[in-house]
């Protein structure tokens, strides 16, 4: 079980940071997403594997690490406000630019 | 007297003379303001100066950072007095120079203040106790001069001369810091005083030869020492009131300062000998050798001070106590005759207008006066008999002659010196004769020359005279200064020594004899001379340097744009390869098991369930990959995942997680079809398939790599802090679900930080928002318009009875957070979800006419409300966010908990609530607008 986790950790990790090496805006928001899913996975890991040991006390005799879930519990919002930030960046890219090239580039050539 | 208030008293002149600037225009009036305070200063050391010659020495210590033993100390010995009365006298003579100097259109209350500043960071370098200090005032000598020496900033000459002066110095000066540093590293101490009383501990250090050539490079290059020297000349662009000062008596000089007060502690070895008498010798003799080809008037005056300047370090270099006290002697005597030289040589170009030797003949005939003087000047600066220069250039030439370090090779230094004295001899001919007779002047710019105002003339008349009266009675004027000076130089043993003019016919005094007939001689073969020079190529120090400082300016900033390139796109590649190396070199530091004891280990079986959901996350997130171009695809397989990711949180005993992700998924995808809505229909194909290949490959190794360090944690033996909060949860925190405990109370002032983070995120998009004005594509990528019914019927029905359901389930969720899987996190969240349901469902329009919607005040009510509950603990006078609780019996529901973590929590949810509408309502907006606009 392990180590199908670990190989979900690595292929979002892998499709995440390929996304952010992109050129435009919008498949930079999906890396950045991917990425931070394969993060939480990550820090989740840390803490080990169990299964229906839920971290309540009086449910199980030897609950899961609560510690991890805390930490990723907080990064899945922040996360979804760092993605939200990003977006309407590229928003404000795209409004003051009138190109979704990470670097300002305009478009030659055609329109969209 | 404090030491440390007259050290200041320059600094704090340097603010009258733009003062009386702004109230007067009189130019007697600001100089008398410049002179006031280092007159005071002058004064002041009266007392003291007492002191010194009684044998004390006088200390005075204000700490500045003690635990850098870096302290504000200054010592008053006979050496710093012996500085203290040159910079302090020389500079108030420059001052009454710098009246008559400076014409009434230039801005003398600048003038002055550098001047001063100057003056205030000289008097600081021979004053301080304290080796960091001493570079402190050192670096600030290096600044000032910049700003004397680019006066004329009009001037490119003086812009580069000075940017030379300050570049070399100051680079000596970083030279110098890192000697001092090694040199309070082997004592211990930074203490001036303890440093010279542990000679004997740097000398047997092993960094001693490191320690040495670092000082030296500061000396050198403040001194102008070969291979060093080529920025003085440079520095002639300054006005001449900067140069007779800054080459006489202080910045030139702040070099050989430093070889005297380091003398007990760095000399008395062979390296010393050679490195510092070698570099002696060369600069004086090629200094004394260009001299005599200059034909500026300033140019010839500062070969000869790089030539002098080299005879003193060479006398400093022959590890005698003698040749100590003989360039201890020099200093003073150069001081003023170059002092007075530098001035005449500025009176002449002031009543010419040209400083060329060849147009400026038979001076005799309208300025005898001043020629008088300049003639003096210049024969004590050859070393004439009666005057002050003859009195140590014997001891020079004696003490050269004593000297038997190189063995069967020590007739070169007095060789060596003796052709210095030649070419001495021959330069300052050149400068009495070629001004002052040899024919009729040639085309003056300003015609016919007249003696300068009276006053111009004091200064050097006082210089001149001094240099007469030590010339002809030595003991009487200046041993006793002469005395403490070298004491204080050499740590307290003074040689056996006498001061007269006439020590019977011995071998220096032939020397002399030598060194003047030679120099004659020379002089007369000057044309010839002249001829030869003229044929050689010229080297401009000045392009050269201009030209290697920019070719490395170029040399940078090509290494610069290499890497900064200005694409964002590069910079995150950078990032993101550079992590990867750091952590695949860096793996095998960590506290892991090695892959094969990984795979032996224990690890949970597989079931059929767990690898179907595994390859269904892997499959959606490679199809986001590979269709990013097809962007609706993309979502929907990144949903997938986000889905698979919460099935996960759910299967490894993570209820919270799983909650709070798949709220966060409906959220995330309503944002990303927002920005879809937005962006340009068609995501280009960009990549070049070099970088997609570069890209898939940084990516892959950065997956494995990540991957498999978290299989080697996973399996790892895990001991963790978590037991703790297992175990306090209930007793401390008042409730069983550990993770919300944890996160209302145990790392409260985390989740604190978290929500503020995510308030300013909110708010940030807020602004970024505001007057944002984007157009939509009216179709989608294959052509097709977007659907004319924006709130299509069914949906709205169901969403409307959806809202209190799920507003109940959200205080639900919240209510049992403490105990069960829930919390403000998931109960915000949830709010946030029925929310933004109705906004889809009916319209912002509707929405709003129905509720307020402005949401900032929610974030901040958020953030305030867990502020202040953190707060609150004060009050009962326990830390920041104590929680406490209690248990309340309510009717029907029964035993019922309250806690103060509750009221933290609620304001989690606020900011939750607030952060997320925030951010979609305003997104959603934008459509508005861009709707309102096509209606118009």
């Amino acid at each position: 079980m392990e180590l199908l986790v670990a190989i979900i950790i690595g292929v979002l990790v892998a499709s995440g940071i390929y996304l952010c090496l992109r050129a435009r805006t919008f498949p930079v928001v999906m890396g950045l997403t991917l990425l931070s899913y394969g993060v939480n996975v990550f820090l989740f890991s840390t803490g080990g594997l169990k299964i229906n040991e839920v971290a309540v006390v009086g449910k199980s005799a030897d609950p899961t690490d609560p510690l991890p879930q805390a930490l990723v519990l907080t990064a899945i919002v922040i996360g979804f406000a760092m993605t939200a930030f990003l977006v309407v960046l590229a928003l404000r890219s795209q409004g003051e630019q009138h190109s979704d090239h990470v670097d300002g580039k305009q478009d030659d050539g055609g329109h969209q | 007297m404090n030491l440390a208030f007259v050290v200041m008293l320059p600094f704090l002149g340097a603010f009258l003379p733009p003062l009386v600037e702004k109230v007067s225009a009189n130019r007697t009036l600001l100089a008398l303001g410049a002179g006031l305070l280092p007159a005071t200063a002058l004064a002041l050391l009266y007392n003291p100066a007492r002191q010194v010659f009684a044998g004390e020495t006088l200390r005075t210590t204000l700490d500045w950072v003690p635990s850098l033993d870096l302290s504000l100390a200054f010592r008053l010995d006979g050496l710093a007095l012996l500085f203290a009365i040159l910079v302090l006298g020389i500079g108030l003579l420059i001052i009454l120079y710098a009246r008559y100097y400076l014409s009434a259109k230039e801005k003398a209350g600048r003038f002055y203040a550098y001047l001063l500043l100057f003056m205030g960071a000289m008097l600081g370098v021979v004053t301080s106790d304290n080796l960091l200090l001493l570079v402190v005032f050192w670096e600030l000598t290096s600044l000032s001069s910049f700003l004397l020496i680019g006066f004329w900033s009009h001037q490119t000459g003086a812009r580069k001369g000075a940017r030379m002066a300050m570049t070399v110095t100051g680079m000596g000066g970083l030279a110098l810091l890192a000697g001092v540093l090694l040199i309070g590293d082997v004592v211990g101490s930074f203490s001036l005083q303890t440093v010279l009383e542990n000679g004997d501990l740097i000398r047997a250090s092993q960094w001693y030869p490191l320690i040495l050539c670092l000082v030296l490079l500061g000396v050198f290059t403040k001194s102008a020492q070969f291979p060093f020297h080529f920025w003085l000349p440079h520095a002639m662009a300054a006005p001449t009131p900067v140069s007779a000062y800054l080459h006489s008596a202080t910045m030139v000089k702040a070099g050989v300062f430093l070889l005297a007060r380091l003398y007990p502690a760095l000399a008395g070895t062979d390296l010393w000998f050679e490195l510092v008498s070698l570099a002696g010798m060369l600069t004086l003799l090629w200094g004394a050798f260009v001299a005599l080809f200059q034909h500026d008037l300033k140019g010839l005056l500062a070969y000869s001070t790089i030539s002098h300047l080299g005879l003193i370090t060479l006398l400093f270099g022959l590890n005698s106590e003698m040749a100590a006290v003989a360039a201890v002697f020099h200093i003073i005597n150069h001081a003023t005759f170059k002092a007075s030289l530098f001035m005449a040589a500025g009176i002449i170009d002031h009543e010419t207008g040209t400083r060329d030797m060849r147009r400026i003949n038979g001076l005799w005939k309208y300025m005898p006066y001043t020629a008088v003087l300049a003639m003096v000047a210049s024969a004590a600066m050859a070393g004439v008999p009666l005057l002050n220069g003859f009195l140590s250039k014997e001891m020079f030439f004696a003490e050269t002659l004593g000297s038997h370090q190189l063995g069967a090779l020590s007739w070169i230094l007095p060789v060596g010196a003796t052709l210095g004295g030649v070419f001495s001899v021959a330069y300052s001919a050149r400068f009495i004769h070629d001004v002052f007779f040899n024919g009729e002047p040639v085309n003056l710019p300003k015609y016919p020359p007249h003696e300068p105002p009276r006053y111009m003339k004091v200064p050097v008349e006082i210089l001149v005279a001094l240099c007469v009266a030590v010339g002809v009675f030595p003991a009487i004027t200046v041993a006793g200064l002469l005395a403490v000076a070298a004491t204080a130089t050499l740590g307290g043993n003074l040689p056996d020594y006498h001061l007269s003019i006439w020590h019977g016919f011995n071998l220096p005094l032939l020397m002399s004899f030598v060194a003047t007939a030679g120099g004659v001689l020379v002089y007369t073969q000057r044309r010839r001379l002249f001829a030869w020079w003229a044929r050689l190529p010229e080297i401009d120090a000045k392009l050269v340097f201009e030209g290697r400082v920019q070719a490395l300016g170029r040399a940078m900033a090509a290494i610069t744009e290499r890497f900064q390139n200005g694409s964002l796109q590069s910079y995150v590649a950078w990032l993101v390869t550079l992590v990867a190396v750091v952590m695949l070199t860096q793996l095998g530091r960590l506290p892991l098991p090695s892959l094969q004891q990984a795979l032996d280990g224990d690890m949970l079986p597989m079931d059929g369930v767990a690898i179907f959901c595994t390859a269904m996350l892997v499959a959606g997130a490679l199809l986001t990959t590979f269709l990013h171009r097809h962007r609706m695809t993309s979502i929907m397989s990144l949903s997938v995942v986000g889905l698979m990711v919460s099935l996960l949180s759910v299967r490894f005993s993570a209820p919270d997680l799983a909650l709070t992700q798949l709220s966060v998924e409906v959220v995330t995808m309503l944002l990303l079809m927002l920005a879809m809505y937005f962006l340009p229909v068609r995501t280009r194909a960009e990549s070049s398939s070099i970088r997609v290949v570069r890209d898939v490959a940084v990516a892959l190794i950065c997956g494995v790599g990540v991957g498999g360090l978290a299989f080697l944690v996973m399996t790892g033996d895990g001991a963790s802090i978590s037991p703790f909060f297992l175990e306090n949860s209930k007793p401390g925190g008042g409730g069983t679900n550990v993770v919300n405990v944890i996160l209302v109370d145990f790392r409260g002032f985390d989740t604190f930080g978290e929500i503020t983070v995510l308030g300013i995120a909110a708010m940030g998009i807020y602004a970024l928002i505001r007057d944002l004005h984007l157009a939509s594509a009216k179709y989608d990528s294959l052509g097709r318009p977007w659907s004319r019914d924006a709130h299509p019927l069914i949906l709205v029905t169901i969403s409307r009875p959806l809202l209190p359901l799920a507003l109940l389930i959200a205080v639900y969720i919240f209510l049992r957070g403490h105990n069960l899987p829930g919390g403000g996190f998931v109960a915000g969240l949830i709010t946030s979800v029925a929310l933004v349901l109705q906004y889809v469902a009916s319209g912002v329009g509707w929405v709003h006419s129905r509720m307020p919607g402005d949401y900032h005040p929610v974030v901040a009510l958020g953030v305030l409300l867990a502020g202040l509950t953190g707060v609150g603990s004060w009050v009962f006078g326990y830390p920041f966010l104590t929680s406490s609780f209690t248990y309340l019996y309510w009717p029907v529901v029964g035993k019922f908990e309250v806690a103060t973590a509750m009221l933290f929590d609620t304001g989690v949810f606020l900011t939750v609530v607030g952060a997320t509408l925030l951010i979609l309502a305003n997104l959603g907006k934008l459509s508005l607008l861009d709707d309102k606009k096509e209606g118009a």
